[in-house]
């Protein structure tokens, strides 16, 4: 691993360029976006076109006795009408899982349609295609199926003790049980606990939640049926990765295949997988030489795309007299839904390297994790993916762990943060975290939030019968992103790298092409990329163009998620770049007969140390390597390189989190006062994008503290299924953020940079229920459930103060 | 998110409307601001096969000073209703209410006709206008009739409407000088209410209607008797759920809105005595 010394090389790498990095710079794709100009999936007009819907199951957990879809192949405008078992043996393979965690995994067949049993409310088990979307909707209730009910599983403890087994072949509800051990000698972790000062145990509930991207799913399949091609328009954030699992479950040629996503609006992780709609508009379109789309509906969303979180955590944390942590036991109940969606399995595993957070920890870890199957919509990656609730349980017991010992959170946090010269630090569990100054981004958060005007405010104001009462949180963490050098994922049983690819193409009139393998749905590629290239070349941003999603022109990717996109996407089109520079330099050398070496490029010209008569712009140097006339001996014509970049090493950014909440206590409503972030995620590109990651990614994880949950029925029935009961927040309901700054470049990549897509939601989820709980627990509360709604806080009041009266009589 | 299918006509006048809906029978329904009756569509909870389109009825839009009360007519919208000299003089608390349903988007669109022919408990102007001691004017087939707010709401989603029959205008008694106070509770701005309390004081009397703690909206007659027989606001408000019967649903279990609804009224009273 490459690693500089110099902690303060901050901005120098920046500092290399033409000046544009770091720059506020407006986004390129808002115009497009905000005038309705930018074409989604759904926007396309595709003459002849079915249209496809899908018959959802009622049921959470039914065996499919029959289903007769011939009612709805009477009907004006139905073409065709399938069930699960018309298709059940066109399926090259099932439904791709590419995360197989242990040897042992149990993964039950997935089909794009259910052919025997349904196993949660909107599994897919027929299918309608029709001249319009509401005649192949109005069909779906022509269609007749029989179900044998079966008992719903929805609690995880119950799903594991197996009483009813969802997937009968497996024999269990269990898929896999994934250890990671770390002690230097056998028994140190149960030791610690056993023998250390203070052990505080918790148990912490991640609800379920929807991710509820702006832009539901949708399909066109697009086929050529003389020539094989066939085209996937699709609302996705992996196309590439889509492509290759496509061809594998549905045997089509790869080379056959080109996957294309128009405008996507957003995907938060949910957009990050192979679904039955894809597969089944790829092969209806194929074996019925038509295009096939299919559009969802939000309802449908909610119940269709996958969901996050949903864990229990059992965590202990032992700490010495001093509060040294001493030793960490996680056991983790993961809920897989009802099956194994792309990456399911391992969401939990990208958390389990996180428990320790930012702290020194010994080696006294130990973790487990068991996934068990429900009967509930198939979980996956979520924002942050497995890192915001290890994050929440660490930070949320280390408040624990302060009132245990009566002292303060923040005093307590300090005492453990590893210290700033010791990076890059090798932790308890052999990764090597890049850099880090927490002191640094605590102290600023401190003092941007008023750290001791609050806690003073708060001793006078939370009197016992304050119907008012303040509290304050802190949440400080480390992200694992970049995702991620190959090699670890190969460890990890992982079935992909983590490598990202780049190419730059300097066009003839010298106007500039990045090719890039990443896929953004949201989050400003197209502006920051050529950012870098413009900043490298020395020419106007605008004068750059990035090319992406559509596997035909960028067939070489890994795609969006993990905060990787920059960190690994951007620093291979910089390595581009710079070979496409060190390419002019020969041919400007070569025209100006001078020493290669002799040739600075600034501003976009090559200039001659020494000879200042002497400077060629690289719009000449483009021209000359597009004619070739006059080329260096054995050079080739053109200047287009192209990189594949494989980190060295995850990034690891980190950050403080402070927040101030009011609580109402005679109504339970939590009013978030003040909310201050401080994320450090290296050199920035466009420190405007990354302020707008940073405040869609607290609301995101303040919305799961206190607003949103998949709330299911003891049937298996999702009971906010609509927007007016799964409570996304919106801008008048959300405090205004105060961001902090602090910057530690990242010394492992040249941009020194480290990602910052999921940062503010790892951060905020434990810093506003540190709030909520600091708040309250003056009242004798221990514990609120997320979300920390109005009623639970009420009730949890209520029985504090019952509890509490109970104790004096 | 697509209805079933239906058919479509515009009514140019409030009687081609009663008489299209004769026509149309059981399974037609007027269509106002459709924010209501278009969402259930959409979720195929309503599948009516006629809309009698009421968009157009400019001349059911207006509020107007009517002497001892102010008249507003159904078609008027929220927007409107918020936005009203007239209303925000005379009848401020309804104004409020009516800045408090949802957002801009379906305040430009819903009516104060539709909402409360719709008649959602849970609905702002609905129990806004009930503790306001409003009437309702309903114009059918064989001539138009009042009906008082504590007379019109039947059960959930029911009213004593006839099918055919077309509510015209909302009457509010002006209430010069009152005290007011509206407290909405919501997770979300522009959610419905969890429970919501509109209350009026002035001289010894008293209104007070509550939101979503029924299946109708409900006055709550005993606490504005405690008020004039002189308990306390707290004592008063302390009777706020006497007679609701509020259901439980993700945001709030019986007991809850039971305990809302003292707190609300008691912090509405409170706002209403003290200006
Ligand atoms: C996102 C959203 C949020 C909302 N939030 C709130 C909120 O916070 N508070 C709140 O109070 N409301 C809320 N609403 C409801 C909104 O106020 C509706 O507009 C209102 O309830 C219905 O009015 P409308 O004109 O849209 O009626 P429509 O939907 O057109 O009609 C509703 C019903 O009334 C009947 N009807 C309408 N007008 C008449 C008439 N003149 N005579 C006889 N029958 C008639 C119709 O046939 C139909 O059955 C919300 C709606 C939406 C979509």
């Amino acid at each position: 691993m490459t690693v500089i010394d110099n902690m303060e090389t901050s901005d120098e790498s920046i500092a290399a360029g033409n000046g544009l990095l770091g720059q506020r710079m407006l986004r390129k794709e808002d115009p497009a976006l905000l005038t309705g100009e930018a074409v989604f999936t759904n926007d396309m007009k595709v003459p002849g076109a079915l249209h496809l819907a899908v018959l959802r199951s009622p049921y959470a957990h039914a065996k499919i006795s029959s289903v007769n879809v011939s009612g709805a192949l009477e009907m004006e405008g139905v073409m065709h009408a399938f069930s699960g078992a018309d298709l059940a043996d066109q399926w090259a393979a099932p439904m791709p899982c590419a995360w197989p965690v242990t040897e042992d995994m149990k993964n039950p067949p997935h089909y794009p349609l259910a052919v025997d049993k349904a196993a949660y409310v909107g599994d897919g088990v027929a299918c309608v295609l029709a001249t319009s979307e509401a005649v192949a909707r109005d069909a779906l209730e022509a269609i007749d199926v029989e179900y044998e009910p079966l008992p719903a599983v929805i609690d995880l403890e119950d799903s594991l003790a197996d009483a009813v087994v969802i997937h009968n072949e497996l024999g269990t509800n269990s898929s896999y049980t994934w250890p990671l051990v770390i002690e230097e000698n056998e028994g140190d972790c149960q030791s610690a606990i056993d023998n250390s000062a203070y052990v505080v145990k918790e148990r912490y509930v991640q609800q379920r939640l929807i991710p509820m991207a702006m832009e539901p799913r949708a399909v066109v399949a697009m086929p050529q049926p003389f020539g094989g091609d066939i085209t996937l328009f699709t609302a996705t954030q992996v196309p590439h990765v889509l492509k290759v699992m496509s061809a594998l479950t549905l045997g089509i040629p790869e080379q056959q295949l080109r996957v294309v996503c128009p405008a996507v609006g957003g995907g938060f992780g949910s957009k990050l997988d192979v679904y039955a709609e894809e597969l089944l508009c790829l092969h209806l379109a194929r074996s019925l030489g038509k295009p096939i789309r299919w559009n969802e509906e939000r309802g449908e969303n909610a119940q269709a795309t996958i969901h996050g979180r949903a864990q229990i955590q059992d965590i202990e944390l032992a700490a010495d007299e001093n509060g040294k942590i001493t030793g960490l036991r996680v056991r983790l109940l993961a809920d897989m839904g009802a099956y194994l969606q792309l990456i399911t399995p391992g969401i939990p595993l990208l958390g389990a390297f996180l428990y320790g957070g930012v702290y020194e920890i010994p080696k006294a870890f130990d973790f487990s994790c068991t996934g068990v199957f429900t009967t509930m919509t198939p979980t996956d990656a979520y924002r942050g993916a497995g890192r915001p609730e290890a994050t929440y349980a660490i930070e949320h017991a280390m408040d624990a762990l302060a009132r245990e010992m009566d002292i303060d959170p923040l005093e307590l946090r300090r005492r453990n943060f590893i210290p700033r010269d010791a990076f890059p630090y090798e932790a308890y569990t052999g990764l090597v975290y890049d850099s880090g100054d927490h002191d640094k981004a605590a102290k600023v958060a401190e003092d941007l939030v008023d750290y001791a005007g609050v806690r003073a405010r708060q001793a006078t104001q939370n009197t016992p019968d304050a119907t008012k009462r303040l509290g304050i949180g802190i949440s400080t963490y480390f992200e694992m992103c970049g995702l991620a050098p190959s090699r670890v994922l190969a460890s990890l049983n992982y079935a992909a790298g983590g490598w990202e690819s780049a190419t730059v193409r300097v066009l003839p009139t010298s106007k500039i092409q990045v090719v890039t393998g990443t896929a953004p749905h949201g989050q400003g590629h197209e502006t920051a990329w050529s950012m870098i290239a413009a900043d490298k070349f020395g020419v106007d941003p605008a004068d750059v163009d990035v090319l992406h999603s559509d596997t035909a022109i960028a067939p070489l990717g890994m795609d969006t998620y993990g905060s990787r996109s920059l960190p690994v996407g951007g620093v291979a089109i910089s390595m581009a770049c710079d070979q496409v520079i060190d390419k002019a330099r020969k041919i400007a050398a070569h025209q100006m007969e001078a020493n290669e070496d002799d040739l600075e490029f600034a501003g976009g010209v090559f200039t001659v140390t020494g000879s200042p008569d002497k400077e060629m712009p690289l719009a000449a140097v483009a021209f000359e390597a597009f004619t070739a006339h006059d080329l260096p001996d054995g050079l080739e014509p053109n200047l287009e390189m192209q990189v594949t970049y494989d980190p060295p090493n995850f990034s690891w950014p980190f950050g403080t989190h402070m927040c101030v909440v009011e609580i109402d206590t005679e109504t339970g409503e939590t009013e978030v006062l003040q909310y201050v972030a401080v994320d450090d995620c290296g050199n920035k590109v466009n420190p405007l994008i990354v302020d707008g990651q940073v405040h869609g990614g607290v609301i995101q994880g303040l919305a799961q503290a206190l607003y949103e949950e998949a709330a299911y029925d003891s049937d298996g029935n999702l009971q906010s299924s609509s927007l007016a009961e799964y409570l996304v927040p919106a801008a008048s309901d959300v405090p205004s953020i105060t961001l902090g700054e602090s910057i530690t470049p990242s010394p492992t990549n040249p941009l020194g940079v480290k990602g910052v897509g999921e940062a503010g939601t790892i951060g905020a989820a434990p810093c506003v229920m540190n709030a909520v709980v600091d708040a309250l627990s003056g009242l004798g509360v221990r514990d609120i459930q997320m979300p920390a709604s109005p009623v639970r806080v009420w009730n949890a009041i209520q029985e504090a103060r019952n509890n509490t009266q109970e104790n004096q009589q | 998110m697509i209805p079933a299918a239906f058919d479509y006509v515009r009514a140019e006048s409030a009687e081609e409307a009663i008489s299209l809906i004769g026509q149309h029978g059981d399974e037609s329904k007027f269509l106002a601001g459709g924010h209501s009756l278009v969402p259930l569509m959409k979720l195929r909870l309503a599948q009516p096969t006629v809309l009698i389109d009421i968009g157009r009825l400019t001349d059911l839009s207006y509020i107007r000073d009517d002497g001892d009360m102010i008249a507003i007519g159904a078609m008027t919208r929220h927007m409107d209703v918020e936005n009203s000299d007239v209303l925000r003089q005379h009848a401020p608390l309804l104004a409020h209410a009516a800045s408090h349903v949802g957002d801009p988007q379906v305040r430009h669109r819903g009516t104060i006709g539709g909402s409360i022919c719709h008649s959602d408990s849970a609905s702002d102007l609905p129990a806004t206008t009930l503790a306001l001691g409003a009437t309702y004017v309903a114009q059918g087939p064989n001539g138009t009739r009042e009906i008082a707010a504590g007379d019109f709401y039947q059960g959930f989603l029911t009213t004593v409407l006839a099918p055919d029959e077309l509510l015209t205008e909302i009457r509010v008694p002006k209430m010069d000088g009152a005290g007011w106070s509206f407290q909405k509770f919501n997770r979300r701005a522009q959610d419905w209410a969890i429970v919501g309390v509109a209350a009026w004081r002035r001289n010894g009397d008293s209104g007070v209607g509550l939101v979503n703690m029924g299946s109708v909206p409900i006055l709550a007659s005993g606490v504005s008797s405690a008020l004039s027989s002189g308990a306390s606001i707290e004592d008063a408000a302390a009777q706020a759920a006497e007679g609701c019967d509020p259901t439980s649903d993700l945001n709030a279990s019986v007991e809850y809105r039971e305990h809302l609804a003292r707190v609300l009224t008691r912090r509405a009273l409170e706002e209403a005595s003290a200006g």
